[in-house]
C-alpha cells in the first residue's frame, strides 16, 4: 500500500470538508473492495475519508411499507434486520449471503452501492425493487443510477446518504457463486409488485454490469410462475465470457436462477 | 501400549502454541539491524534483459542497496540445478538449461526475479522495486505443454531444441504392443492431470544474516528439509560451505512438497545480506506465491489397456507429455518418471507395462512435487482407464478390479517396483460396506425423483512412500541418499531429547516421535522434546516429503532408541548386580525380570552421567544416534468411494458421501491419520473440482489469486468417512507405510468417476466446474 492519510467524519458536512481540503482523496466505507485495491497498489488515493462513522448514514428504518437503509449500514445489520425482514426478507437474505462473515460485519450497502462491482449483490436488488438512491446532493433512481462497470451517475464528491424502496409483495435472490471468489456468478433478483408488475434483476452475468431483463420480466408479469421462465430466450450475446464461466453458461444460469427465485419468493 | 504410546490418540502438543498464536515461524524471526527485502521479478514471460537502471531506486529513502544478477554472477553463486539425472531412450543426459538465481540475460517466465532491493522497511523496498528501470527485449512465449514441441515455437533454452528436456521410456515396448495386437478390448483413453499451485498456508518466506566476524552465515527458511537445504547451497550454489552455513527451518506452515526445493530467494537473501552487511528478510506475498512457488501435476497423456476375454489386462501402454515450466526445479525429472510410471501397475497384475514419458519447458513457472508427486498422475491414469473400461466391458467396476487384484506377495511388477504386502480386496470390501454400495441404485431412484443425477465412482490406489533404498534410487539417478538419522540424548535426570532430520511443517512429529519413545521406555509423553529444523542442532536429516518420517525417520529414531535401551540395561543391571540379558524396560523403570528388583528411569540416567558406578569399560553419558536406509518403499494402498449429486441444470456437484479405506501398516496416532486422510482427501477433491492454473497464451497468469484459483472450503467437502484395514509393513522396524498423500492421491479419480457416472458422459476434464459438468450432461451428448 502507497502511504495515505486517514480521516473519520462525524458528520457529511465535515467528510465533505475533508474530501475538499484532500489532494485525491477517496471516501472509504467498509473499505471491502477499496482497501484491497490499494494493498495491491492498484489504487493510491491521498487521503481516505472515513464515512462508516456518520451518524446520520445509520440505521434501517421501515414504516409500512417503505423501507429506508441508511447507507452506512453493515451487512450484517442488513441480513438481522427484524423491521426489513418483516416486510422485504429477500433483501435480508441477500445481505446474509455477502462474503463472509468478516466481510458483512464491515462491508456497507452504500459501498457496495458505489462501487457498482459487476459481480456484487446489492445492485440487483436495488434495480428490481426500483429503488432511490439518496445522496446529499439528489435522489436518484436505480435505473438511472447504475451506468457501467465500476460505473455510476454518481458525481465527484457526492455521498450516498441511505437508499429507498417500497417493500414489494413477493421478492427473492438466487445466487449462483463462483466458486473462487464466492462473487454472483450470476444473481438474479425477482420482485413483484402489488399490481403484478414484476421486475427481473441479473448480476454478475451482464458485459456491461447489472442489468434487467425484459423477456423475463414480461413472461413473469404475465404469468407469475417458475414455469413461465421456461419459454422465454436469454440472448448470450450480451452476456459476459471470463475465465471461469461462458456467456451461453450464464444465460442459462439466468434462466435457472429467475426459475428458482421466483419459487422461492 | 501406553496411554501415549503407539497407536494411542494422543492429541496433539504442538497444537497448544499453533492455536494460541504462539508458533514462531520465519516472518517471525526478527535480528538486530535487519532489513527488509522486496524482488523486482520480470512481468514477462519471456524477454531478454537489455538493461537494468537501479540509480533511481537507490537514491529513495530507506534503500540500502539494489543488486542484480550480473552481480550475482561475479560473486560466483551458481545456477540452481535439478538434483535426479534422468536419460533419454537414446541415451542422452536431460538437457538442464541454465536457472540464474537473479536473471541477468533472459527472463522465462512472469515473476522470474531479475533484483533484490533491500531496504529499512518493507514498503521503502517495494517504492524502490517500483524505480528500479529493467529494459526488455520481448520475446514470443510459449505455455501450452501441447505445443511446445513444434518446430518454430519459440524456444526457452539452448541446451533443449524443441523444448525437450527429456524422452525418457519404462517397460517393454514390444511385448505391449503384441499384447494390445493379441487384445480381446483395448480401452483407450486421454487424460489431462491439471496444474495445481500448492497454497501452503505459511508463505514461503527467509532471513539471510551473514556475520563477518566469524564469516558466518545463518539462513532461516520456510523449508521441509533444512538439511538439504545446507548441502545444495553450499555444494551446488557455491553461497558458503557446509561448516560455515546454518540452515533453520523453524515451525513451517505447510509445504505440500512446495517447501522441499532451494529457491532463489534464500540464495540471493543470504548472498545479499554479506554484500549489503545487514541480515536480509524477504517474506512472499500471496500474488507472489501464485507466480513463484513451484506448482505440481500438468500431465497430458494417452493411455491403452488391453484385456484378454477373461476381462484380465494383458497390458498398458502410456504416454505422457509433463511440462516441467520455464527451469528443471530441484527434483522434477523424477517425479513425471519415477515417481510415476513405476505406479502405473496400479493394485493390479499386469503383465506388460510401457510408459514413454517426454518432459517440456514452457515459459512457466517450475513444476515439481505437490502431496502425491507423480502417484496422484499415475493413479488417475490408471483408475480412469478402469472405470472406463468396466463400462465400456459392461462389468461392475468393482468386478473388473476384483479381477485384475494382485492376490501374492511379494509382488515384482513390469516397472521395478516390487510391492511387499497389501490386502486389496480387503479396502475394497470395507468402502463398499462402507458407502452401502448395494444401496446406491435405490439411493439414484430417490435423487431422480428430486431431479437430481446421482452417480458413485470408485478408486483402488497404491502409492510409494519412503523413497528407498540410497544406493537403488541412487542407480536411477538420485543425487542424494535417501536415508534418515536421529540422536537420542537421555539427559542427565531421565528426561529425552529426540533430534531428528525429519522436518514437521504439519504432520505432528511432536507428539508421534514422542509417541514412539514413550511406548519403549515407559515415559510419560512430556518428558520427551522432539527437535528439529535446525542443522546447528540436529546431525544430519534429509527432511520431510513423500510420506517418509513415519517409515524412514521414526525407523532410525527406533535404531537410535536400541542403542539406547541397549546401555541403559547394561547400566541398570550394573546397579543392580544383575545380568543384563534379564532387564526390561516397562513403566519408566528397569527392571529384573521375575524379580521385584527395580532402577527407575531417572536413576539410571543419573548413573549414566555421574559416573561414579559404572560397568568397567563402558563410557559416561547416555546418547545414542542411527541412520536408517530403508530397504524398500513402502506401499500404502487403499479404495476410495465417492458418490455425487449433480444439478443438471446447473452443474453443480454435490458430494454426498465420500468413504476412505486405507492400508497404512501400523499405526502410530489414529487421530493424526485421519487428520492427514481428510487433509489430503479435500486437496484431491480441490484438484477434481475446484483448482486449475491457468496462464493465457502470452504467459501472463490469469489465476493468481483467491478471486480467480477456486481453493477448496470447508462447504465443499463432505464429512468424511474413514478408516483403515491394515497389513504391516514387513521392510521396517515399525510395520509402518505413511498416510500423507494418500488422500490427494486417491480421490481425484474417485470423484471424477463418480461424475461421469451420474452424467452417463465420459468426455470430463479436472477441475470438473460447474460449466464443464452441465455441458457434459446436456442430452446432446
Amino acid at each position: 500500500m502507497y502511504e495515505t492519510n486517514y480521516h473519520r467524519a462525524s458528520s457529511i458536512q465535515e467528510a465533505v470538508q475533508m474530501m475538499g481540503a484532500a489532494a485525491e482523496g477517496k471516501y472509504v466505507s467498509g473499505g471491502m473492495t477499496l482497501i484491497p485495491t490499494m494493498r495491491l497498489r492498484l489504487a493510491a488515493p491521498s487521503d481516505l475519508v472515513d464515512l462508516r462513522h456518520i451518524t446520520e448514514l445509520k440505521g434501517i428504518a421501515v414504516d409500512g411499507r417503505s423501507v429506508r437503509i441508511g447507507a452506512a449500514a453493515t451487512h450484517e445489520e442488513v441480513a438481522t434486520s427484524a423491521e426489513l425482514g418483516a416486510v422485504c426478507p429477500a433483501v435480508c437474505d441477500l445481505a446474509g449471503h455477502i462474503g463472509d462473515p468478516a466481510v458483512r460485519h464491515m462491508g456497507t450497502i452504500g459501498g457496495s452501492i458505489a462501487n457498482n462491482d459487476p459481480a456484487a449483490d446489492y445492485p440487483a436488488a436495488m434495480l428490481a425493487v426500483d429503488a432511490v438512491i439518496v445522496t446529499d446532493r439528489r435522489e436518484i433512481k436505480a435505473g438511472d443510477f447504475f451506468t457501467d462497470l465500476f460505473e455510476t451517475a454518481l458525481e465527484e464528491g457526492e455521498i450516498i446518504t441511505a437508499v429507498r424502496f417500497d417493500a414489494p409483495a413477493k421478492a427473492a435472490y438466487q445466487k449462483f457463486a463462483n466458486p473462487a471468489s464466492r462473487y454472483a456468478m450470476t444473481g438474479v433478483f425477482v420482485a413483484r409488485r402489488n399490481d403484478g408488475e414484476v421486475r427481473v434483476a441479473v448480476t454478475g452475468a451482464g458485459s456491461n454490469g447489472v442489468f434487467r431483463h425484459q423477456g423475463l420480466e414480461a413472461a413473469l408479469s404475465a404469468n407469475w410462475s417458475p414455469d413461465a421462465v421456461a419459454n422465454v430466450a436469454v440472448d448470450a450475446s450480451d452476456l459476459l465470457t471470463d475465465l471461469h464461466a461462458s456467456a451461453a453458461y450464464r444465460a442459462n444460469l439466468v434462466k435457472v436462477m429467475t426459475k428458482r427465485a421466483v419459487a422461492a419468493a | 501400549m501406553g496411554v501415549d504410546g503407539i497407536g494411542a490418540r494422543v492429541a496433539r502438543k504442538e497444537d497448544r502454541r499453533f492455536l494460541t498464536g504462539k508458533g514462531r515461524y520465519t516472518d517471525d524471526m526478527s535480528v538486530p539491524g535487519m532489513k527488509y527485502a522486496v524482488f523486482v521479478r520480470s512481468p514477462h514471460a519471456h524477454a531478454t534483459i537489455t538493461g537494468i537502471d537501479a540509480t533511481a531506486a537507490r537514491a529513495m529513502p530507506g534503500v540500502i542497496d539494489v543488486l542484480d544478477g550480473k552481480q550475482l554472477l561475479a560473486d560466483g553463486i551458481g545456477n540452481l540445478i535439478c538434483g535426479w539425472m534422468i536419460h533419454s531412450k537414446d541415451g542422452s543426459p536431460m538437457k538442464m538449461g541454465a536457472w540464474r538465481p537473479l536473471a541477468d540475460k533472459t527472463v522465462r517466465y512472469v515473476g522470474d526475479a531479475v533484483a533484490i532491493v533491500v531496504a529499512d522497511s518493507v514498503a521503502e523496498a517495494r517504492d524502490a522495486a517500483e524505480a528500479v528501470v529493467v529494459d526488455y527485449d520481448l520475446l514470443p512465449a510459449v505455455t501450452d505443454p501441447l505445443q511446445t514441441l513444434a518446430d518454430g515455437e519459440p524456444q526457452l533454452h539452448p541446451e533443449a531444441p524443441n523444448n525437450l528436456i527429456f524422452d525418457w521410456e519404462l517397460g517393454d515396448a514390444a511385448a505391449v504392443d503384441r499384447a494390445l495386437a493379441a487384445a480381446a478390448h483395448v480401452t483407450e483413453l486421454k487424460i489431462y492431470n491439471n496444474r495445481l499451485a500448492p497454497n501452503p498456508m505459511e508463505p514461503r518466506a527467509t532471513l539471510g544474516i551473514y556475520d563477518a566476524g566469524d564469516d558466518h552465515y545463518t539462513c532461516y527458511t520456510t523449508s521441509q528439509n533444512p538439511h538439504l537445504a545446507r548441502l545444495v547451497m553450499s555444494a551446488f550454489y557455491n553461497v558458503a560451505p557446509e561448516n560455515k552455513l546454518r540452515v533453520i527451518a523453524p515451525d513451517v506452515g505447510g509445504g505440500f512438497g512446495s517447501k522441499i526445493y532451494i529457491y532463489p530467494e534464500e540464495i540471493v537473501c543470504l548472498w545479499a545480506s554479506k554484500r549489503t552487511g545487514v541480515p536480509v528478510k524477504w517474506t512472499c506475498d500471496r500474488t507472489e506465491a501464485f507466480l513463484t512457488d513451484a506448482h505440481g501435476r500438468d500431465h497430458v497423456s494417452t493411455v491403452k489397456m488391453a484385456f484378454d476375454a477373461g476381462h484380465r489386462i494383458t497390458a498398458l501402454k502410456v504416454d505422457t507429455i509433463a511440462n516441467l515450466g520455464a527451469y528443471m526445479s530441484l527434483f522434477s525429472s523424477c517425479v513425471p518418471t519415477y515417481l510415476y510410471a513405476t505406479l502405473l501397475s496400479g493394485q493390479y497384475d499386469i503383465p506388460a507395462i510401457h510408459a514413454n514419458v517426454r518432459t517440456i519447458y514452457t515459459n512457466t513457472v517450475p513444476v515439481d512435487a505437490y502431496r502425491g508427486a507423480g502417484r496422484p498422475e499415475a493413479t488417475y491414469l490408471l483408475e480412469r482407464t478402469m472405470e472406463t473400461a468396466a463400462r465400456e466391458l459392461g462389468m461392475s467396476p468393482a468386478e473388473l478390479r476384483r479381477t485384475n487384484f494382485i492376490r501374492s506377495f511379494p509382488h515384482q511388477t513390469p516397472v521395478i517396483m516390487n510391492y511387499d504386502a497389501g490386502d486389496y480386496e480387503a479396502s475394497l470390501n470395507a468402502a463398499m460396506t462402507a458407502a452401502d454400495w448395494n444401496g446406491f441404485a435405490a439411493r439414484k431412484a430417490e435423487a431422480e425423483g428430486r431431479g437430481m443425477k446421482r452417480g458413485i465412482g470408485m478408486s483402488c490406489y497404491i502409492e510409494a512412500c519412503g523413497l528407498a533404498p540410497s544406493a537403488a534410487v541412487g542407480s536411477l539417478g538420485a543425487g542424494v541418499g535417501l536415508w534418515e538419522s536421529a540422536e537420542v540424548k537421555v539427559n542427565m535426570a531421565g528426561t529425552i531429547e529426540v533430534m531428528t532430520g525429519s522436518h514437521s511443517h504439519g504432520q505432528g512429529h511432536e507428539t508421534t516421535f514422542a509417541q514412539l519413545v514413550a511406548d519403549r521406555l515407559g515415559l510419560p509423553i512430556d518428558s520427551i522434546n522432539i527437535v528439529h529444523g535446525d542443522t546447528d542442532k540436529v546431525q544430519m536429516g534429509m527432511g520431510t516429503y513423500g510420506s517418509r518420517s513415519g517409515a524412514v525417520g521414526m525407523s532410525a529414531l527406533a535404531k537410535a532408541l536400541d542403542k539406547v535401551e541397549a546401555k541403559a540395561k547394561k547400566i541398570a543391571a550394573h546397579l543392580m548386580e544383575a545380568d543384563e540379558s534379564d532387564v526390561v524396560i516397562e513403566d519408566g523403570a528397569l527392571k529384573v525380570a521375575g524379580t521385584d528388583k527395580s532402577v527407575p528411569w531417572f536413576q539410571m540416567a543419573l548413573a549414566a552421567y555421574t559416573a561414579h558406578n559404572l560397568p568397567p569399560g563402558l563410557e559416561p553419558g547416555l546418547k545414542e544416534s542411527a541412520f536408517y536406509d530403508p530397504a524398500n518403499f513402502t506401499f500404502p494402498a487403499g479404495c476410495y468411494i465417492c458418490e455425487v449429486e449433480i444439478d443438471p441444470e446447473t452443474g453443480r456437484t454435490q458430494i454426498v458421501q465420500f468413504v476412505a479405506a486405507d492400508d497404512f501398516g501400523n499405526i502410530i496416532n489414529p487421530m493424526i491419520v485421519e487428520g492427514q486422510v481428510h487433509g489430503g482427501l479435500a486437496q484431491g477433491i480441490g484438484q477434481a473440482l475446484l483448482e486449475g492454473v491457468r496462464y493465457d497464451d502470452s504467459g501472463q497468469l490469469l489465476t493468481a489469486s483467491y478471486l480467480d484459483y477456486a481453493m477448496p472450503r470447508a462447504d465443499d467437502v463432505p464429512s468424511f468417512t474413514v478408516s483403515t484395514s491394515n497389513t504391516p509393513c514387513p521392510n521396517n522396524p515399525l510395520g509402518v507405510k505413511g498416510c500423507g498423500e494418500a488422500g490427494a492421491i486417491g480421490s481425484p479419480p474417485a470423484l471424477i468417476n463418480a461424475i461421469t457416472d451420474a452424467i452417463g458422459n465420459n468426455q470430463l476434464t479436472m477441475p470438473a466446474t460447474p460449466e464443464k459438468v452441465w455441458a457434459a450432461a446436456q442430452p446432446a451428448h
